[in-house]
């Protein structure tokens, strides 16, 4: 290994870790001599044995953020940090709504660059980024090239998170500081929205629509679907840009990645933009009308026909089949 | 209200695209607005109205060789455009052009910045949250909702689970996902309109910023680009009314089912 060190920001969700967070983990702990972590959100002590767990030394604790936004003080924790610890070699963040907060924040207070939508980490005598472009069908390959630490944000699923059964991280306070007046975003509430069914970014099967359906109602076809094969319903962007589903559903560059056992695109030509955000998937079915899809192309199996009538008729089937 | 929208003008996405011997996205046709910036464009007409004064500036940077993607935000309604147009930016990264549109936002000193979360072409993602930093102003980013008062930026904020209603104090920047607002098609009227709007640009020496831009600020570099593993395609059929029949006799096959 020639990395010395390297902190993983670990971001909290309900009581634990992130996903994405330990799977950052445990690519850290391949790459580098030590490997700390840096969190929030008040439940520190259960995090260090998680974060130990998956190979961090050490948990430093950013604490309670009353409300705040991550970005701000969890960056100017880490620049704290810095002055009092030195430097890692790099700093890995999940790719999440607050992780590029804290990427963003973090490269501007630091005056450093930061490498995005990374999906591959690797060692060559130095830290080699990869970056999916083209719809996944090309990688670039980088690196930093000036002083660091490196602040690198990481696509979900990249790798695997596998546990080294290491002992506790030691956990060690991280102040915030004054942050002054770019702190004053503040939650006053939070919404829950209910969810029938597994994560979209945590099913064996998802379903998604396109623009292929033709109109906003005619998601309900995928969402049954989905729900028939105990799966998640997925989008691509031209329908959550025109408005038919949430950003929350959506698959691709700018949504979520995900990798099930099966992935049915339907009514979605496979824009490169929606591609690299399925294309691990095991399996891919595709159904369209356009015979020349690209989707066709990545498609393990495909039904060149309307949605409109192989949907209702492949709920059908499912119904049938109890 | 005076509302600054960060837009950028990319190759069209449905185009071939390319990387040229440098590694950097061939710019070399036609530029579009990105369609992702037309939410913020719509979002800041849609609160100057309400709140009944001011008006709406976009910034961007990038070629000013072409600037039909500019017009067109004039033409939907924006009052003024201003883009950092210069041979040294090519190569800048996030952290780069964060600063010149930094400097840039800091002369017009307006009461709410908007940007798109990230562009269609780079999808780096960082440069809103950067400039917000630059500037020392709070930033809520993935807004599905925005209101304004005269002190205050109210938003519902996309989560994990749902969304969160975050505010904070005015001067602020937000970025807006698609789909918070519908954005307007330009009249007849509104195109004629933007071809005598305002439309300035400034280079990097305007700016003072030469050594923070470019391959050298940007303090990184592509060592190479490989073919990434491919996928083939499987199986294809032309529905016959069995489609479906034969989708859960693949399911079967894979086990799903």
């Amino acid at each position: 290994m020639t990395l010395g060190t390297i902190w993983v920001v670990v971001e909290p969700s309900n009581g634990s870790l992130t996903t994405t967070s330990l799977e950052l983990l445990t690519r850290a702990r391949t790459l580098a001599d030590t490997v700390s972590a840096v969190t929030w959100g008040g439940d520190g002590a259960s995090h260090a044995t998680r974060a130990g767990e998956f190979g961090a030394t050490t948990l430093f604790d950013v604490g309670a953020l009353d409300g705040a936004l991550p970005g701000v003080p969890v960056a100017a924790a880490i620049e704290q940090l810095i002055a009092a610890h030195g430097a890692p070699e790099a700093i890995l963040i999940p790719t999440s709504y607050d992780g590029r907060d804290v990427a963003g924040r973090l490269s501007a207070r630091l005056d450093r660059p930061v490498l995005t939508n990374v999906t591959g980490l690797v060692d060559e005598g130095g830290l080699v980024t990869e970056h999916p472009v083209f719809g996944g069908s090309q990688t670039v390959r980088a690196r930093f090239t000036g002083e660091g630490p490196g602040i690198v944000v990481v696509r979900a699923k990249s790798f695997v998170a596998e546990s080294a059964g290491t002992p506790a991280a030691v956990l060690v306070a991280a102040p915030v500081g004054n942050v002054g007046g770019a702190g004053g975003a503040t939650i006053t509430t939070s919404h829950v929205e209910e969810r029938s069914g597994p994560k979209l970014e945590e099913a064996a099967v998802v379903v998604s629509g396109g623009r292929g359906l033709g109109e906003a109602d005619k998601y309900a076809l995928i969402e049954e679907t989905a729900k028939l094969l105990h799966g998640a319903a997925g989008a691509s962007r031209a329908i959550v840009d025109a408005g038919w589903v949430p950003y929350s559903h959506q698959v691709g560059q700018t949504g979520k990645t995900v990798k099930p056992a099966v992935y049915i695109a339907c009514g979605i030509s496979g824009a490169t933009q929606h591609m690299v955000g399925m294309k691990g998937s095991k399996s891919i079915v595709a159904i369209n009308k356009d015979p020349d899809a690209p989707i066709f192309q990545i498609a393990d199996f495909g039904i060149v026909g309307d949605v409109h009538k192989v949907l209702p008729a492949l709920i059908a089937a499912l119904k049938a089949r109890g | 209200m005076n509302i600054v929208v960060c837009v950028k003008q990319i190759p069209d996405p449905a185009a071939p695209q390319s990387l040229d011997s440098s590694h950097n996205l061939n710019r070399l046709g036609k530029l579009i607005l990105d369609e992702a910036d037309t939410y913020g464009v719509e979002m800041g007409l849609q609160l100057v109205d309400t709140f009944g004064s001011g008006d709406v500036t976009v910034v961007s940077m990038g070629s000013a060789a072409d600037v039909a993607g500019l017009r067109n935000a004039l033409a939907m309604g924006a009052a003024k455009a201003i883009i950092v147009s210069d041979d040294s930016l090519r190569g800048t990264d996030a952290l780069g052009t964060a600063k010149v549109l930094a400097a840039v936002i800091r002369r017009i000193n307006p009461d709410l910045v908007l940007c798109a979360t990230e562009s269609s072409d780079g999808y780096t993602g960082t440069t809103p949250v950067q400039v917000a930093e630059l500037l020392g102003l709070p930033s809520i980013t993935f807004a599905k909702s925005v209101t304004v008062d005269g002190s205050s930026v109210k938003v519902e904020r996309q989560t994990e689970s749902g969304f969160d209603e975050v505010s904070a104090p005015l001067p602020a920047l937000v970025t807006v996902t698609a789909g918070v607002v519908e954005p307007r098609y330009a009249s007849f009227k509104g195109i004629m309109a933007a071809k005598s709007k305002p439309l300035e640009v400034l280079s990097i020496a305007d700016l003072g910023l030469a050594s923070e831009t470019g391959p050298t600020g940007a303090r990184q570099e592509i060592t190479d680009v490989v073919a990434a593993e491919a996928r083939t395609a499987g199986e294809k059929y032309v529905d016959e009314g069995d489609g479906a029949e034969k989708i859960v006799a693949f399911l079967e096959s894979i086990k799903v089912l």
